[in-house]
């Protein structure tokens, strides 16, 4: 009974490499989330089909509410991934004991986590995209017209709502307390970010809330980018707040074990 | 034999509650070591302070001339692990989470053998999810190889497994221990120590009450032997009192019972074919390690396979 030692290092990849593509096999597996994470892209094809969302509209500049929609759709698809599947995954890889069994490995937990959040990133990436092809292909929506702004505003609302998650799944005990947590947070979010009542149709007070909000803020973002602005420096600073404060906090409660 | 794992006066608590008092051992190289202890004796402790998971409050802990806690990077390279209810994620495949762990090391072993010798070829496509429990320990036990260390530390290798299985990862173990593989084995099961380790630690409260062979630690607390046996042709006492290594001589019906010392069963057999009697279901009952326990902690260890281990 003799086992060889096999390939060389090189051959093989990086831990990193693998555990990120091993991540990002493991979250397609999961029929659950795979049918969350679609959620939002459905809506948009839903509304696409309904001539009510498609219509220009005088009080919209012109534009039509589907128009409007695209970057909410695109913000509520950053918190479906980041506040529902990552801290399910990551609390239920300590209740499972995967993050204790990687410390006696030499790739360590920390790349575990690492990898987790580069395959959600990589998933954020892929919705977002979709949903942009569809609205552009499926239903004439322009694309956004300041690219570099619409960026930079996506990837801080990506980090804020991430920290967010990853706050979660540092303070829930249970993989099934993370779920809980992020569905129940989820709702009040995607209310301020105008999912059911559009923000500029707000009482002035709730507006203000609203921009307050990671999802508002987000949405605020993602609109004024769409249009052609670069996006208000407070709405970016906002996002930026929430991905530092939630990311540090995250950081000092989260434990392997 | 020089050690390759060395723990002197080893100390650690978790607030009030002392989980080990003080505990030293030395393991040598290429032997299978037994930690063996009732639950919450401190056993777990002890090996994760070895694994560097925790850190001991005081004492010293050598392994492969290594720091546990300060020298992790390359203690993780040369130390194979198998951790009490440690699982994978539910979708992982048998062949990628070998794939996937023999990735993190410098020499890693050959994984597809490896997944071979531990009988998990035909499942190689199979979610962990789907595996029964023996299959889940064959797992993990490929995992803590999968770096080709130099130790493993196995954790309640065979908790929850049924007779059967439990036999085979026995087996399995041994053929690791002749590949060179120095292996440290935490268990609760007597027979589990008895019939694989070549010593044992015997902890209890904490404490080391004993290192030696499972052999050496049975003798310890008993040096009588009890021989049993029907004779071909009626027998008379008198044959085997007088022999200096008996102590005594009782009949159960058609059975004798001979209670000695050490050497009585050679002075009763060699007795026996003078007078060419041939002692039929012969049957030699000494001292267990189980004895050597309940002499040693004055507690009863677990029954045996259908304990529950919380």
């Amino acid at each position: 009974m003799s086992v060889a030692t096999a390939a060389t290092p090189a051959a093989r990849g990086s831990a990193l490499g693998r555990l990120t593509i091993t991540e990002m096999k493991l979250l397609t597996r999961e029929r659950v989330s795979l049918i969350r994470m679609a959620v939002p892209l459905i809506l948009l094809i839903l509304f696409g089909l309904i001539p009510f969302y498609t219509q220009p509209r005088k009080y919209l500049d012109g534009y039509t509410l589907l128009d409007a929609y695209v970057p909410i759709l695109i913000a509520f698809s950053l918190a479906m991934i980041s506040l529902t599947s990552l801290p399910m995954v990551l609390a239920g890889y300590r209740e499972k004991g995967i993050l204790r069994r990687m410390q006696t490995t030499p790739a360590g937990p920390a790349r575990v986590l690492a990898a987790q959040l580069a395959a959600n990133l990589a998933v954020v990436a892929v919705m977002v995209t979709l949903i942009l092809a569809v609205a552009r292909l499926g239903y004439g929506v322009f694309w956004p017209r300041q690219v570099a702004g619409f960026v930079v505003a996506a990837l801080l609302a990506a980090a804020a709502l991430m920290a967010i998650g990853l706050f979660i799944a540092a303070a829930a005990a249970t993989s099934r307390a993370a779920q809980a947590i992020g569905m129940i947070l989820l709702y009040p979010l995607l209310f301020f970010a105008g999912l059911f009542w559009p923000i500029p149709t707000m009482p002035s007070a709730l507006r203000h809330l609203s921009h307050a909000t990671p999802l508002g803020a987000a949405v605020q973002a993602l609109q004024d980018a769409w249009l052609g602005h670069w996006p208000h420096p407070l709405q970016l600073l906002t996002l930026a707040a929430y991905a530092v404060v939630f990311g540090v906090a995250a950081a000092r409660l989260f434990r392997w074990e | 034999m020089p050690a390759v794992i060395e723990v002197r006066h080893l100390h650690k608590s978790y607030g009030d509650t002392v989980a080990v008092d003080d505990v030293s051992f030395a393991v040598r190289e290429g032997e299978i070591f037994g930690i063996l202890g009732p639950n919450g004796a401190g056993k777990t402790t002890t090996v994760e302070c070895i694994e560097g998971l925790r850190t001991p409050d005081r004492g010293e802990i050598s392994v492969l001339g290594l720091d546990p806690g300060r020298d992790r990077a390359e203690l993780t390279q040369r130390l194979g692990v198998q951790l009490q209810d440690s699982q994978l994620p539910d979708q992982l495949r048998v062949a990628e989470a070998l794939e996937l762990y023999s990735s993190f090391y410098r020499a890693p072993a050959d994984w597809r053998a490896l997944m071979d010798v531990l009988g998990l070829a035909d499942k190689a496509k199979t979610r962990f999810a789907e595996l029964s429990g023996g299959q889940k320990q064959r797992l993990s036990i490929a995992l803590a190889l999968a770096g080709s260390p130099q130790v493993a530390v196995l954790d309640e290798l065979t908790t929850g497994l049924d007779p059967q299985a439990r036999r085979d990862t026995w087996d399995l173990i041994e053929g690791v221990r002749s590949r060179g593989v120095t292996i440290v084995l935490v268990t609760h099961f007597m027979e589990e120590a008895e019939r694989l380790c070549d010593r044992v630690a015997l902890i209890d409260a904490g404490r080391a009450v004993a290192v030696d062979t499972p052999a050496a630690l049975a003798e310890q607390v008993q040096s009588e032997q009890r021989i049993q046996f029907r004779p071909s042709v009626p027998l008379d006492d008198d044959l085997l009192t007088s022999l200096p290594d008996v102590t005594s001589v009782i009949r159960r019906g058609d059975v004798v019972v001979v209670t000695g010392n050490d050497n009585a069963l050679s002075a009763v057999t060699s007795v026996l074919a003078r007078n060419q009697i041939v002692a039929q279901q012969l049957r030699v009952e000494q001292a267990s390690l189980e004895d050597a326990f309940i002499a040693l902690t004055g507690r009863h260890p677990a029954a045996g396979p259908s304990a529950a281990q919380p």
